[in-house]
C-alpha cells in the first residue's frame, strides 16, 4: 500500500487503531482466563462479601458459669439468653469452661460466683465475672460491648420490677447516619466495586502487555506503520470496555440482590469510576513496561495494586487508625480515593465535599500513570 | 534418580533467580508488605477525629468533654455552636463523630436525673461505627462511675468485671500480624508454583521435558521443591520480622510451627502446581492461582471470622488449606497450644496436599497441546 505520510493519516490511524482493538478482544474472547476474571471473579467475589462474610457477630456463643444457681442468677442469665446476640450454654465448672474457652468452642465465659446473690445485697454489689477469647480483638470488643449492654439492661429491669428508679447518670444516645442498623454489608458491597476494578484494570492488563514484551510481539508490533499512542490505545480501550462491564455487573448486583442502597447519583458514579480505572490501567500498563516478563509483571501488580486496593484504603480497615508513615503510603494508593468517593455515593449521597478532593486526586493519578506509560514505551522504540 | 532431581532443581531455580528483577520481587516486597500490612491491619481505633456540640458548658458537662480529650482513643477538631454544622462535618468526613451536650445536661446531671449524651456516628464503615460507639461507651462509663462515687449513689447490685484471656490488651495486631505471615506464604509460594508448569507450557519447553528419562515422581519433585525452598526461607524471614519487630509473643513451639508451614506448603505448593498443569500460557497461571488465592483469603477467617459466615460457606471453607494453617498460627503464637491440641489442623492440609499433588502429577501427562 502505497500512501503519503499526510492523505488519510486520520483514517489510517482509525484503521490501524481499529485493528488493534479487534486483536485485543479476540485474545480476550479466547482466552477464558481474562474472562473469568472479568467476570466470574467479581460475581464470585461479590456472592462471597454479600452472602458469605460479615462483621456482624450475632449468637456469640458464651459459657456460662453458675455456681449457686437462684432466682437472682436465673434472672441475670434470663437476659442474656434473651438477646439475639448470645448462643449461652449452661458449663458445669470453670475448668471445663476454660477448656471450651482454649478450644475455641465459646468465645466468652460468664461466671456467677456462689455467693452471688448474697453478694447482691450488699453494698458493693456482686461482681459477675466474664472472660473474652482475646485473639480475635475485634470480636472480643463487639462481645464485651454486647455484654455491658445485656447487663444494663438487665439492671434496668431489676429496677423496675423493685419498684426504684434506675439511674445511670449519663446515658450515650447513639445515632448513626448513613448505616443505622451497622450492616457490613452496606460497607463491604461496595468497597469491592473498587477491587473489583483494580483486578481488572491493573492486574489483568499488566499481564498482557508484559505478554507482548515476553514474546517479542511488542517488537513486531512496533515495526509496523502503527504509532505508540495507538497501541496503547488499543490496549486501553478493550481493557477500559471490560473493566466497565465488571462494573456494571458489581453496581448492578449491589443494588439489586443485595439492597446496597445507592443515595447519590449514578452518573456520578460512573463517571468517578471510569476515571478510576483510567488509573488503574495506567497503572497496569506502567508495571507491565518497566518489568517485560509476565512473572515479575503479575508479581508487582498483586504487591502495588491489588493487596493495597484491599488493606491500605480504607475498604476494610479505618486509614484515620494506622500510624503516620502508612497514613503517607495511603495517599499513593489511587484505590484510597475512590473507596471514599464509593462509600460516599452509595451511603451518604452526592456530597460534593467528598467527592471533588477524590476526584481530582484520582484524575492527576491518571495523567501521571498514563504519561509515565506513554513515556516509558516510546523510549523502549529507540 | 536423585541426581536428575537435583538437576530438575537446579534449572528451577535458575529460572526463579537468575534474573535480577524476579530475585528482587521474590525476596523485597514480602518483608515490605509484612511491615506495611502490620501497621496498617488493625481494627483498633486511635485518634478518632470528633467534634464537640456543647450547648450546657456546665461543670460535670466540661468534665465529661475532658474525659475525650484525655483519652487516646479520641482526638478533638473543634467545637461547633449550631445543629446545622453536624452535617457538614460528617458528610464531609471531616470527623468520625459529633459529640453533642444537650442545654439542661449539668443540671439534670446534678439534680440526679439521668442526663442523655448524644453520640453522631459516621456509618458508612459500619465496623469503624461500631468501634466508635463502644470506645465512647468506655469513656461515659469511666465518667458514671466516677460521678457516682462522687456523690455518693448508691451501687448496682452486679458489676462486670472482664477480662480478656491471651491478648489481654485486645490489640487488634496480635490477631492480624500471624495471619499476615499465612497470607504472604500462601502468596509467595503459590506464585512461584503456578507458573512454573505454565511457563514452560507457554515456551513449548514442557513437551522437551517429558521426552527426558524424567518419570513422573520425579518431575513432580523437582517441580514443588522449589516452592518448599522458597516458602520455607520467606515465612522464616516473615517470621522473624513479626516475632522480633512486632513483638508478637510466640508461646507454642518453633517445631510445632515448622510442622504446621510444612504442610501449609505441601498444600499450597500442590494447589500451586495443579493450577499450573492445567494452564496453558502463563497467563491463565497466574489468574488461576488468583481465582484460588483471593477466596481462599477471603474465607481463612484472616479479616472476618469464620462463625460469622452462613453454614453453607462454613462447610465450603473446609477445603481451604489457609483455614488451617490460620488456626495454627494463631494458636501457636498467642495460646502456645501444645501439638496434639492442633492434630485437627494438620492432618487436612497433609490430606489437601497429597491429594492435589497427585493430580498435578496427573495433569502433567494427560493435558498435552
Amino acid at each position: 500500500m502505497t500512501r503519503t505520510p499526510d492523505s488519510g493519516a486520520r483514517g489510517g490511524a482509525l484503521m490501524r487503531l481499529r485493528g488493534l482493538v479487534r486483536k485485543e478482544f479476540l485474545q480476550i474472547v479466547r482466552d477464558p482466563s481474562s474472562i473469568a476474571i472479568a467476570f466470574l471473579m467479581p460475581v464470585a467475589l461479590l456472592f462471597l462479601f454479600g452472602y458469605g462474610v460479615s462483621l456482624d457477630s450475632e449468637h456469640v456463643p458464651v459459657a456460662a458459669v453458675v455456681e449457686d444457681a437462684g432466682p437472682d442468677t436465673a434472672d441475670f442469665l434470663a437476659s442474656l439468653s434473651g438477646s439475639k446476640y448470645f448462643a449461652t450454654r449452661i458449663v458445669g465448672s470453670m475448668p471445663e469452661a476454660e477448656r471450651e474457652l482454649g478450644a475455641g468452642a465459646v468465645d466468652a465465659i460468664v461466671r456467677l460466683r456462689a455467693d452471688f446473690a448474697a453478694r447482691m445485697r450488699r453494698s458493693d454489689g456482686a461482681p459477675i465475672e466474664v472472660v473474652l477469647n482475646g485473639v480475635n480483638a475485634n470480636n472480643a470488643r463487639i462481645a464485651q460491648g454486647y455484654i455491658e449492654g445485656a447487663w444494663s439492661t438487665w439492671l434496668a429491669q431489676r429496677a423496675q420490677e423493685e419498684g426504684r428508679a434506675y439511674y445511670v447518670p449519663v446515658q450515650v444516645e447513639q445515632r448513626v447516619w448513613f448505616n443505622s442498623e451497622l450492616k457490613s454489608r452496606h460497607f463491604l458491597v461496595p468497597g469491592l466495586v473498587v477491587v473489583i476494578m483494580t483486578l481488572i484494570g491493573a492486574l489483568l492488563t499488566a499481564m498482557v502487555m508484559a505478554r507482548e514484551w515476553e514474546r517479542g510481539t511488542m517488537e513486531a508490533l512496533l515495526v509496523t506503520p502503527v504509532r505508540v499512542s495507538e497501541i496503547l490505545l488499543g490496549k486501553l480501550i478493550p481493557y477500559f470496555v471490560l473493566g466497565t462491564g465488571g462494573m456494571l455487573l458489581s453496581v448492578a448486583m449491589a443494588v439489586g440482590l443485595f439492597g446496597v442502597p445507592l443515595r447519590g447519583s449514578v452518573w456520578l458514579l460512573f463517571a468517578t469510576a471510569s476515571l478510576f480505572l483510567m488509573v488503574a490501567l495506567g497503572m497496569g500498563m506502567l508495571i507491565s513496561s518497566v518489568a517485560r516478563s509476565q512473572f515479575v509483571a503479575g508479581q508487582v501488580a498483586i504487591i502495588t495494586t491489588f493487596l493495597p486496593a484491599f488493606l491500605l484504603s480504607g475498604f476494610i480497615f479505618d486509614i484515620g487508625s494506622m500510624p503516620a508513615p502508612v497514613r503517607v503510603i495511603t495517599h499513593v494508593v489511587a484505590a484510597r480515593y475512590f473507596v471514599s468517593i464509593v462509600d460516599t455515593l452509595f451511603l451518604a449521597g452526592d456530597v460534593w465535599a467528598v467527592i471533588l478532593p477524590n476526584t481530582a486526586a484520582l484524575a492527576l493519578m491518571a495523567a501521571i500513570f498514563l504519561g509515565l506509560t506513554w513515556r516509558k514505551s516510546r523510549k523502549r522504540l529507540q | 534418580m536423585w541426581q536428575r532431581i537435583r538437576a530438575l532443581l537446579v534449572k528451577e531455580l535458575l529460572a526463579l533467580l537468575r534474573d535480577r528483577r524476579s530475585r528482587f520481587v521474590l525476596i523485597v516486597p514480602p518483608v515490605i508488605q509484612l511491615l506495611v500490612f502490620g501497621y496498617a491491619a488493625t481494627f483498633d481505633l486511635n485518634n478518632i477525629p470528633y467534634a464537640v456540640y456543647d450547648e450546657d458548658s456546665g461543670a460535670a458537662a466540661r468534665e465529661l468533654l475532658a474525659a475525650f480529650r484525655a483519652s487516646a482513643n479520641f482526638h478533638e477538631r473543634g467545637s461547633i455552636g449550631a445543629a446545622e454544622e453536624i452535617a457538614p462535618l460528617i458528610d464531609g468526613e471531616r470527623v468520625l463523630a459529633v459529640i453533642h451536650v444537650g442545654r439542661h445536661f449539668t443540671r439534670d446531671l446534678v439534680a440526679g436525673e439521668p442526663a442523655p449524651l448524644q453520640l453522631i456516628v459516621d456509618g458508612r464503615n459500619s465496623n469503624t461505627a461500631l468501634g466508635v460507639v463502644n470506645y465512647a461507651r468506655q469513656v461515659v462509663n469511666r465518667f458514671n462511675d466516677a460521678w457516682s462515687a462522687d456523690q455518693g449513689l448508691a451501687k448496682p447490685p452486679a458489676r462486670l468485671e472482664i477480662r480478656a484471656w491471651f491478648n489481654p490488651n485486645m490489640e487488634s495486631r496480635w490477631f492480624f500480624i500471624p495471619g499476615i505471615v499465612g497470607v504472604i506464604t500462601l502468596l509467595v509460594t503459590m506464585l512461584v508454583t503456578a507458573l512454573s508448569v505454565a511457563r514452560e507450557r507457554e515456551q513449548g519447553t514442557f513437551d522437551q521435558l517429558l521426552v527426558t528419562p524424567l518419570n513422573p515422581l520425579e518431575m513432580l519433585i523437582g517441580k514443588a521443591l522449589p516452592g518448599f525452598l522458597i516458602g520455607t526461607v520467606e515465612a522464616t524471614a516473615i517470621l522473624a520480622v513479626a516475632t522480633l519487630w512486632f513483638h508478637i509473643p510466640l508461646l507454642g513451639s518453633l517445631v510445632t510451627l515448622y510442622v504446621g508451614l510444612l504442610l501449609f506448603l505441601l498444600s499450597a505448593v500442590g494447589i500451586g502446581l495443579m493450577v499450573s498443569s492445567i494452564s496453558v500460557t502463563q497467563q491463565q497461571g497466574l489468574m488461576g492461582a488468583f481465582l484460588f488465592m483471593v477466596p481462599a483469603v477471603i474465607l481463612s477467617g484472616f479479616a472476618t471470622p469464620i462463625a460469622n459466615m452462613p453454614v453453607a460457606v462454613q462447610r465450603i471453607t473446609l477445603l481451604n488449606p489457609l483455614r488451617y494453617f490460620l488456626i495454627v498460627l494463631r494458636k501457636l503464637f498467642l495460646e502456645g497450644a501444645p501439638f496434639d491440641v492442633l492434630l485437627p489442623q494438620f492432618w487436612p492440609m497433609a490430606l489437601i496436599g497429597a491429594v492435589s499433588l497427585a493430580l498435578s502429577a496427573w495433569l502433567f501427562r494427560h493435558r498435552m497441546y
